[in-house]
């Protein structure tokens, strides 16, 4: 990797040509900017999530830290491209006052016409879609399993703030999931009656899940908690007999259905790297995700509403 | 029921949901063959590696070997453990090892097949594969009408209805080649149409599942540029090359007598050819497709003279890579005077508005200098070129190459001013690289190809009528040859026999070195 210090965005694009140049010009064929907005601890990780995601869809690669925000501004970057990476990848340390314009030194480093990607590993902004580096991208990706602080609630907020374009891993770790569920049904047409969803205490990945049942199956979906790992089991109750696939140590799961015999299916958690692939694969706005979201935040506010009163009542 | 039955947790805009096949099972005939171990038992694995197979999907081996379950379970660990594209993982090989089945037996023994009947309908029962078998015959043809029939004796291939009241399937699935001249393939389509209806027999021509193939369509009709200039105006001629640098191997007794033209340029050239020639297709499903493909096979036609424009090869020995190797005489197991063509090459017209003029030709043989698939649409010179013929000297003509394989991608070849003072103009080539990054994580063709068989999804495949239509093609060419002596030798390592640059030197064209 090249290191440039207290040096500017038309340096690294500079760079960026000369180092192609340097490895003989090669042929990049690369699709897409990925913004990755992350801290110091976590840059090593997430580039490397971004290397092994990259080998499906080459990108250049923006790793961005933002640093302290006091004091004079300073832009640091380490640039380089090969070296296992399809494609280029720069990460840049902003610190002092360049910090609330991250956007200015990412915008042009994009590559031209091609989508842009913004990633955030761990905390995200309560409003991605108007983050000034957010609003670059067609796509923001953020991961309420992965946030430092309030857990509990980032998934909700995050419904709450939707916009087209924004998805989150929770619901990329689903796919399996969801697609062993419709499979279950295109095998058997029975006419669902109720639900449960069983996972550990905070699981943002089953309150998704419960709400796309709860949303296409039009039926009640119960919440229950297991010591996990993730999500353990899922329950579709029918007249003739209940549809389940419990998955008990996060890889094999058992599938039952009505006159049938037990059936192991591998389901295995999926990793990051796996999880970005998918992600970007297709850069539309994801509708189905779009109506769970909403869906998860109107349950919310049916169970705030049925909470309050009671709330009332202990306290006279 | 009244209104059909949609399951509510699938949507069409759902589409990070994949498609997995139903409950089914699949039959392997021909369990030790190459292409069972490294490409179907892999793919599988794959498959079921990637959530795309059934929870209960079921493998049946059935061969002449005297197997237990365990030892058939084997073959397919070790075949997996060596030749799987993603990583072996436990609980994988756990869901498919329970649906591990053999049964040993003769391709015409009856009671094998009771076995293999009692076998599949106890699958149905422990395993809810739902009466859905899939059969693939990873056999030598001549063997095909024996287990064909009596799978029909013990009423393999007429599915009854489940009790769900979903329709059973039951599918055949087989390689090439699909006979060796036109009368013998429609003896071998009767034999399976006989059996099976049309729309249940899976022809794989593994071409056809790769992804740079399924580009040309997506390139060609998917975007304004080239579609335009796809066609005789600005194509001088279509050049289809398969080289391979390897001889034959351990393959004698398969290849000789069959040949290079009988075994890969009457399918995968073919299909190339038909793909890269044919008309837009009115939506990409299988029966538009066929359609097409059928159309711009039946209007290609042959040089009338075959001396001139075709020629055919064998390869001498020689230095390929480095390796000193033997002709294709000394190969063990030929036979001295054998006259199989190794390399074979021909032109051929295609009669409709779009290419009439513009010639395509192929060629395809074994030890060649590389190993390279491609299809290179080599376009006119310009009209009228301001530049003279000194500044243009190093111009050659612009060309699009869709290369195949390896190294997966397409080039597009043109003059570029050479910095300096003075003008001059070389040519120059601008690489798309579907190989170098995409393909890492794209499937291997035999995954399409077997999900598409338990998916029943039939694009993909040839049926019939394209078989017989290119063997309609080539059977004059083959004999013509069949009566005018032996091939042309070539040095191995080299790019074919004089003949076939002579063939394409009386046109006033060269072949690409590609």
């Amino acid at each position: 990797m090249i290191e440039l210090s207290e040096t500017t965005s038309s340096a690294i694009a500079a760079e960026f040509v000369a180092e192609r140049a340097r490895h003989g010009s090669p042929a990049m064929g690369m699709v897409m900017t990925m913004v990755i907005l992350v801290d110091e601890d976590s840059a090593h990780q997430a580039l490397d999530d971004a290397r092994r995601a990259s080998h499906e869809h080459p990108a250049r690669v923006l790793g961005v830290i933002i640093g302290d925000g006091r004091g004079k501004g300073r832009v640091d970057a380490q640039i380089g491209i090969g070296d296992a990476w399809g494609g280029e990848v720069a990460l840049i340390r902003l610190s002092g006052e360049v910090t609330k314009h991250a956007d200015s030194v990412v915008m042009p480093l994009l590559l031209p016409d091609s989508p842009v990607v913004v990633w955030w590993p761990n905390d995200h902004p309560v409003d991605p879609a108007s983050d000034p580096v957010g609003l670059l991208a067609q796509r923001r990706i953020t991961d309420a399993a992965s946030v430092r602080t309030g857990k509990a609630n980032a998934l909700r907020r995050l419904c709450a703030a939707y916009a087209p374009g924004t998805t989150d891993l929770a619901w990329t770790r689903l796919t399996p999931w969801r697609a062993l569920l419709a499979a279950a049904l295109d095998q058997q047409p029975l006419k669902v009656r109720g639900a449960v969803v069983t996972a550990e205490k905070v699981s943002p990945s089953a309150d998704l899940l419960a709400a796309w049942l709860a949303d296409r199956l039009k039926v009640k979906v119960t919440r229950e908690t297991s010591p996990g790992p993730g999500i353990t089991s899922v329950v579709l109750q029918s007249k003739e007999g209940p549809v389940e696939i419990e998955r008990l140590d996060g890889r094999l799961a058992t599938f039952r259905s009505p006159d049938n015999p037990d059936r192991p299916v591998a389901l295995k958690r999926r990793d990051v790297p796996d999880l970005l692939a998918e992600e970007l694969r297709r850069l539309d706005e994801d509708d189905v995700y779009a109506a769970t979201a909403k869906k998860l935040v109107a349950q919310y506010g049916r169970t705030q509403q049925r909470r309050t009163p009671s709330r009332k009542a202990t306290a006279s | 029921m009244s209104a059909p039955w949609t399951n509510p947790l699938r949507q069409e805009q759902d589409r990070r949901l994949p498609r997995i096949a139903g409950p089914c099972s699949m039959v392997l005939f021909g369990v030790t063959g190459d292409l069972s171990r490294k490409k179907v038992m892999p793919a599988i694995y794959d498959l079921a590696n990637r959530g795309f197979l059934p929870p209960g999907f079921s493998l049946v081996g059935f061969a002449r070997r005297d197997w237990a379950d365990q030892d058939f379970a084997q073959i397919v660990h070790d075949a997996v453990r060596e030749h799987s594209r993603t990583e072996f993982r436990e609980e994988v090989w756990k869901q498919l090892a329970e649906g591990f089945r053999f049964v040993p037996g003769e391709f015409g023994d009856e009671q094998a097949f009771k076995t293999l009947r009692r076998t599949l309908d106890e699958l149905d029962e422990a395993r809810g594969t739902g009466g859905n078998h899939a059969f693939y015959l990873s056999i030598p043809p001549k063997f095909f009408g024996s287990v064909v029939e009596s799978l029909q004796q013990v009423g393999l291939t007429a599915p009854e209805k489940q009790a769900s009241g979903l329709p059973a399937w039951r599918r055949v699935v087989v390689e090439k080649p699909f006979g060796h001249d036109l009368a013998s393939a429609r003896e071998l389509n009767a034999v399976l149409d006989g059996v099976f209806d049309p729309e249940s027999v899976f022809r794989i021509d593994h071409y056809l599942g790769k992804e740079t193939v399924q580009n040309i369509l997506a390139m060609r009709f998917a975007n304004n540029l080239f579609e335009p200039i796809w066609n005789a105006h600005y194509v001088d001629h279509v050049q289809i090359t398969m080289a391979e640098d390897i001889g034959i191997g351990s393959r004698a007794g398969y290849y000789d007598g069959i040949g290079a033209t009988r075994d890969v340029i009457q399918n995968h050239l073919m299909q190339l050819l038909a793909l890269t020639a044919m008309e837009e297709p009115v939506a990409f499903d299988a029966a538009s497709l066929r359609v097409e493909k059928q159309k711009v096979l039946s209007s290609l036609k042959l040089p009338t003279r075959l001396d001139l424009h075709t020629s055919r090869g064998q390869y001498a020995p020689g230095w390929a890579g480095g390796e000193k190797v033997v002709g294709y005489l000394d190969e063990a197991d030929i036979p001295r005077t054998s006259a199989t063509d190794t390399f074979g090459a021909i032109k051929l017209e295609v009669e409709n508005r779009r290419w009439a003029g513009a010639p395509f030709y192929l060629r395809a043989g074994k030890r060649l200098g590389r190993r390279v698939t491609e299809v290179a649409v080599v376009f006119k010179k310009p009209p009228h070129q301001p530049f003279d013929a000194v500044q243009t000297e190093d111009l050659t003509n612009n060309a699009l190459v869709i290369r195949v394989q390896p190294d997966e991608g397409v080039t597009i070849r043109f003059g570029s001013k050479v910095p300096g003072t003075g003008m001059e103009i070389r040519d120059v080539n601008m690489d798309f690289a579907y190989g170098g990054t995409f393909t890492e994580a794209s499937p291997e063709a035999y995954e399409k190809l077997i999900l598409d068989v338990l998916l029943g999804d039939p694009p993909l495949f040839p049926q019939h009528e394209e078989v017989e239509l290119s063997w309609k093609l080539l059977d004059p060419v083959l004999d013509y040859w069949a009566g005018h002596g032996k091939p042309d030798p070539y040095e191995s390592g080299s790019w074919g026999p004089q003949s076939a640059h002579d063939m394409m030197a009386r046109d006033g064209r060269v072949w690409r070195r590609p």
